[in-house]
């Protein structure tokens, strides 16, 4: 029993960090009809600016609470700028053109952030520091579900209720449900189609930034590759949501994260990503569109 | 109030607009008829700024709109509504209303306007939690029409507001249409196929064909006009 727990609180947290990255490929997606593929790469921009910063405070000797909240917010600051930039440089130009051609462009930002931060840095494995500490209310359960996992799973719920606020209740949450649903309505009213663009992936590029130093954190090593292929897996729980649904791709986020860690903890971690895409396969087989996702009869 | 000079506007290479100029004064029903394709969904949307002519002006009270962005002409009072209604279908209908109040500040007059609103079309007070999509077109119509006016406009643009509705539903809609124009003092430009119709309800009329201005008069006499009886009269 013990075992199945650890397992499903090991996919729990998974999920949680797929989730957080799945938001921003599935709202920008909603938004802009775009798979952002340098999405993934935001994530390990994040870690790494975390690191950098985390470095440089721990030098100064402050205490690892403050380090981890300090290096959180930079590294959502700093991954913000990319997110908008990237939007700004290589799609916003392009959003006339063929449907292919943004895609391509997605694909070339995420290579040149890959190799860009592989130069800047080097191809090796860093450490990255723990700064969670271990809370003592944890220690009787700590064998299977540890602090800094509890602060994953913990953080994201947080978020997705406040994201989720934000988008029922305020003006510019508002003006992007009404900018997915109707593009030329929105302008119409006169919604700052622009700005709810950029917003959009602000806050997808914040999410992913947070996903990427909890994860560093828990891992406690980060590489230039890491980004490829969270943002894969990430993009998967997207689809097997439904892409451009919210619940979608935080359901697809938990659901893919459970069968990694049943997968592996049950048969072997050889298996993680057969089943995570045997799985995938079976959903778009059955519900095309994903679990939440709506048919493509939707925008006129 | 609207003053539209010599307008071209093209879709790639294919010109949509040769030198459209139409003229609208504060307080007027005009409207602009044509067959499918003529170019009347173009002109108006140039006026919001979706499309951008490629020469000539489009001014609204004396203020060049032409090469603004739309949120901006929206803010200057112009509100449309557009061809196929364009509800949100998945927002409640009191969050469509809502959005078309978008850009006000002045939220005690936005809930003036709902109550005014839920007053020319009492059906929508009694849907106001369905989702958009779910509506009826007729509905969907009232709605659209409805969400522009929560803008609180000078002047409405209706492109087809009689599409695809039956008889009653669309008298219904013009004769609100009418109070809209003589009780709030909105101006209206009304793009419609059915001209009959349109010629009843406007001052004065347009005729456009392949994207040229071809006919200007008043709406009484377009009525009797031998041409425009046999092209869009059916007569
Ligand atoms: N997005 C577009 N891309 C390319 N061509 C377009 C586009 N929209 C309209 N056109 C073309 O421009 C011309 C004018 O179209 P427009 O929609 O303005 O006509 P309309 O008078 O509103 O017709 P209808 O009564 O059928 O609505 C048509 O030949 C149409 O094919
Ligand atoms: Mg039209």
């Amino acid at each position: 029993m013990d075992y199945f727990l650890e397992l499903f609180l090991g996919g729990l947290t998974r999920g949680s960090i797929y989730a957080l990255i799945a938001l921003g490929y599935t709202m920008v997606y909603g938004i802009v009809q775009l798979i952002n593929f340098a999405h993934g790469e935001i994530y390990m921009i994040g870690a790494f600016t975390a690191l950098i910063i985390a470095s440089v405070l721990t030098i100064l000797g402050l205490n690892s609470i403050a380090i981890l909240v300090i290096a959180t917010a930079a590294a959502i600051v700093y991954s913000s700028a990319y997110g908008y930039t990237v939007e700004k440089i290589a799609y916003k130009p392009l959003r006339n053109a063929p449907r292919l051609s943004p895609l391509i462009s997605a694909i070339g930002m995420s290579i040149f952030l890959q190799n860009y931060v592989l130069l800047a840095q080097t191809s090796d494995f860093l450490p990255f520091p723990r700064l969670i500490p271990e809370f003592a209310f944890m220690e009787p359960v700590s064998h299977i579900f540890s602090s800094a996992e509890l602060v994953i799973v913990s953080t994201t719920m947080i978020v997705m209720v406040l994201l989720t606020l934000f988008i029922k209740f305020t003006n510019i949450g508002k003006a992007m449900r009404a900018t997915a649903q109707d593009k030329t309505m929105a302008l119409l009213i006169g919604i700052d189609v622009d700005r709810v663009i950029s917003v959009t992936f602000i806050i997808g590029s914040s999410l992913a930034a947070l996903g990427g130093v909890l994860i560093a954190n828990h891992i406690g090593q980060i590489n230039f590759y890491i980004g490829f292929i969270a943002g894969i897996k990430a993009f998967t729980a997207a689809v097997l949501g439904g892409i451009g649904s919210i619940p979608g791709a935080v359901l697809g986020a938990l659901i893919l994260g459970w069968t990694e860690s049943f997968a592996t903890g049950y048969v072997s971690s050889d298996y993680e990503d057969v089943f995570a895409f045997a799985l995938l396969v079976l959903i778009l087989i059955f519900r095309p569109a994903g679990l939440l996702g709506k048919a493509e009869t939707k925008k006129v | 109030m609207l003053e539209i000079s010599n307008i071209n506007a093209f879709y790639g290479n294919i010109q949509a607009l040769h030198n459209v100029s139409i003229n609208i004064k504060q307080g007027e029903i005009i409207t602009l008829i044509g067959a499918n394709g003529a170019g009347k969904t173009t002109t108006l949307m140039s006026i919001s700024g979706i499309v951008n002519p490629k020469s000539g002006e489009i001014r609204f009270n004396g203020e060049v709109i032409s090469g603004k962005k739309p949120d901006k002409i929206v803010q200057m009072g112009l509100a449309h509504v557009p061809e196929g209604r364009h509800i949100f279908p998945y927002l409640t209908v009191m969050e469509n209303l809502d959005l078309g109040a978008y850009l006000r500040k002045d939220k005690e007059n936005v809930k003036k306007d709902l109550e005014h609103v839920f007053d020319l079309f009492p059906r929508l007070r009694e849907r106001k939690n369905q989702q958009g999509g779910t509506l009826s077109g007729g509905e969907q119509q009232m709605l659209a029409i409805s969400r522009a006016l929560m803008a609180r406009p000078k002047m409405l643009l209706l492109d087809e507001p009689s599409l695809g509705l039956a008889p009653l539903i669309v008298k219904q809609i013009f004769d609100i249409i009418k109070r809209i124009n003589q009780e709030d003092g909105t101006t209206i430009f009304l793009v419609e196929q059915n001209a009959n119709l349109a010629l009843k309800v406007a001052h004065r009329g347009y005729v456009m064909e392949n994207g040229h201005i071809t006919l200007e008069d008043d709406a009484q006499k377009l009525l009797v006009n031998e041409e425009v009886k046999k092209a869009y009269l059916g007569i």
